[in-house]
């Protein structure tokens, strides 16, 4: 083990593969030359040269339609795009092509690619840059999407997704970049897709986040464990893949749960957390799910209004207390 | 100035060859719409009477293993580069047994085996995907250019820019072919492009086009041949805009109102078959006899792909949940 930034483990993660697979090709905008806008590809081009490590022009659209291309090619591309805001002018190669070659051409062709996309808010980007748009992937079925919260999960999810025979959207959260954690050495250390992490036991009420959420309701569980209640904070860490026995078995236990999410609040996909967990176990439910989400507006500027739209520290423990509070 | 012989350019097998696929094209696809009708054939169907010189011409100039994609009436496409008429009416019939098990329809074929690398029903969706192709081919040295086919209507896609620009910068070997019928459904080229001679503006990339008659199966070939050869030499794009018509609506759906009968009429007068066979028969290579059994082989084909759609079994329920992942 080594301790590393998140961004460093997902920079080991793309070397290791790199050198490991020669038909692994990176590209995107500025990921060559200028190491990328986040230093994620920082070393690749010195090491790997300009046939494996090319810059693109700005049309991410066909930053993604040529991965889909070299995929469907024989080759595994790792494409970037700078950040996850700009898969929407991307959505069309995304959802109409790379999720649905494989099904509607009966199986006779896998796309093993994936798109980085570095993306959430807290960065003071204002509405263009700030959003999260996780719900709109996990709703496309024929692609997998992972969303790490700590470095090892990052360089772990990475080699998954690289080595995956399916088509992975891998979200990047611009926050957690310069966070920092124990890495393993190993180059075969990979973390499985499908699979939540139990993050922190506790049984007296369940927290169900991903990402910088994940980051965020630990800090609140130290919080409340202050006050004698003792939170379980599962990471989902693929959001599709979604390890549903998981998140359901931690509620089955602890009969509460709070589902955190960064997108916005309406169709989030904590909706389809707390419908899983309703399915699941709606027996050993003490209190209604309860949620805590992004506001429903698009992401305003000043300092001051954009922490409103994201969820704290202070509403997952208020969430918290208050299902904990909740007689029925 | 005399045409050039057709023996001086290919074999006679060949040139037979291609004409009995312009004419199974042909039969295919009033066979599919008369399917239609019937309603064994549903959902979208896209037919390409009167388009045929430009899949066989093209085919024919193409190597085996070049990769070829086109958009959504592209029945044709496949047939000619080997696809068994069999196994695409049963696609088109949502059967199991067809070219994708039934998944896919009239708008999605494909087949790797055949380097036919897929219909394509969002317009301009190929035109990335043929640049991704190219430059595995290229990385892998493995010599085959990507055949991009697209209609007049995808090139005020954004897609078509961006992937003209992006073959040219990485010096990929695609070889775009247009297939410009006139029309984008109901809307002509004149009343959708600013510059509506579509082989013109490659020239923001600084990409070399030719047009060509597209209802001529020998001048596609020609500038195909050529076209290929430069782009695999050259290792960068080349743009082929083929003049032609679809003797039918855009879809079943499409009445073609917005046509007048003396243009139609007009088009149809360059039929590319009859003009192609004419051509045959005078060059001694193909007997008037010989032309009536080559369609009769081609009825026969399509009858009998008819009959295995039909009698085909329909997909079992779990294959809904079957080839979305690995």
């Amino acid at each position: 083990m080594s301790e590393m930034t998140y961004r460093d483990a997902l920079n080991l993660a793309l070397k290791e593969e790199l050198r490991r697979d020669p038909s692994i090709v990176v590209w995107g905008e500025d990921v060559a030359l200028y190491e990328g806008s986040f230093k994620v590809t920082r070393g690749l081009l010195a090491e790997f040269g300009g046939e494996r490590v090319l810059d693109t022009p700005i049309s991410e659209n066909t930053i993604v339609g040529v991965a889909v291309g070299a995929a469907m090619g024989g080759l595994r591309p790792v494409a970037e795009l700078m950040t996850v805001n700009f898969a929407l002018l991307a959505m069309d190669q995304i959802i109409d092509h790379m999720t649905k070659i494989r099904y509607m051409f009966g199986g006779q062709v896998n796309l093993p690619m994936v798109i980085r996309a570095p993306g959430g808010g807290g960065s003071q980007l204002a509405a263009q840059h700030s959003q999260s748009l996780e719900t709109f992937f996990m709703h496309a079925p024929g692609m997998h999407v992972a969303y790490p919260s700590t470095p090892a999960d990052a360089k772990g999810l990475l080699k998954t997704a690289i080595r995956d025979n399916n088509p992975v959207m891998f979200l990047e959260h611009e926050l957690l970049y310069n966070s920092k954690g124990e890495v393993p050495e190993d180059p075969e250390f990979l973390v499985p897709f499908g699979k939540c992490d139990v993050k922190r036991e506790g049984n007296d009420v369940t927290i169900v986040a991903y990402a910088r959420m994940t980051v965020l309701a630990l800090q609140a569980a130290e919080e409340l464990a202050k006050e004698n209640i003792a939170c379980e904070v599962v990471d989902l860490r693929t959001l599709a893949p979604l390890d549903t026995d998981t998140f359901v078995a931690s509620v089955k236990k602890t009969g509460r749960a709070v589902v955190v999410e960064e997108c916005w609040k309406t169709c989030g996909l904590g909706a389809e957390i707390a419908t899983r967990i309703y399915d699941g176990c709606f027996d050993s439910l003490r209190a209604p799910v309860r949620r805590v989400s992004g506001l429903d507006v698009p992401m305003p500027y000043s300092r001051k209004l954009e922490k409103l739209c994201i969820p704290q520290v202070a509403d997952i423990v208020a969430a918290v207390k208050e299902t904990v509070a909740a007689k029925y | 100035m005399k045409e050039a012989s057709l023996r001086a350019i290919l074999p006679d097998h060949e040139l037979v060859r291609m004409y009995e696929q312009m004419v199974l094209c042909r039969e295919f696809e009033e066979s599919c719409a008369e399917q239609y009708t019937k309603g064994h054939i549903t959902g979208f169907l896209h037919l390409y009477s009167g388009q045929e010189a430009v899949a066989v011409g093209s085919t024919h100039a193409l190597h085996k293993d070049d990769y070829i994609l086109s958009a959504y009436r592209e029945h044709a496409q496949a047939i000619v580069r080997g696809a068994e008429p069999r196994r695409v009416m049963a696609e088109l019939f949502g059967k199991s047994t067809g070219i994708c098990k039934g998944k896919g329809g009239s708008m999605h074929l494909f087949d790797p085996d055949l380097s036919f690398m897929g219909g394509y029903a969002i317009v301009g969706g190929q035109f990335p995907i043929a640049v991704g192709l190219a430059f595995a081919s290229k990385f892998r040295k493995e010599g085959r250019i990507a055949a991009c086919f697209f209609g007049d209507g995808a090139v005020n896609q954004g897609t078509f820019h961006e992937s003209l620009n992006w073959a040219r910068l990485w010096e990929l070997p695609v070889l775009f072919v247009c297939e410009n019928n006139a029309y984008g459904i109901g809307t002509s080229v004149e009343r959708a492009s600013a510059l509506a001679d579509i082989h013109k503006r490659t020239c923001g990339y600084d990409i070399p086009s030719v047009r060509v008659d597209g209802m001529d199966v020998m001048a596609v070939h020609e500038a195909v041949k050529w076209g290929a050869e430069w782009v695999r030499e050259q290792s960068r794009p080349y743009l082929i805009e083929a003049l032609t018509y679809r003797f039918r609506g855009h879809s079943m759906a499409d009445p073609g109102k917005y046509r007048s009968a003396a243009e139609v009429e007009l088009w149809k007068s360059r039929d590319p078959l009859p003009a192609f066979a004419i051509r045959l028969i005078e060059e001694g290579i193909v007997t008037q006899a010989e032309m009536g059994a080559i369609k009769q082989e081609a009825i026969a084909i399509v009858q009998e792909a008819v009959t295995f759609a039909e009698e085909s079994p329909w997909p079992e329920d779990g294959a809904v949940w079957e080839d979305i992942y690995v």
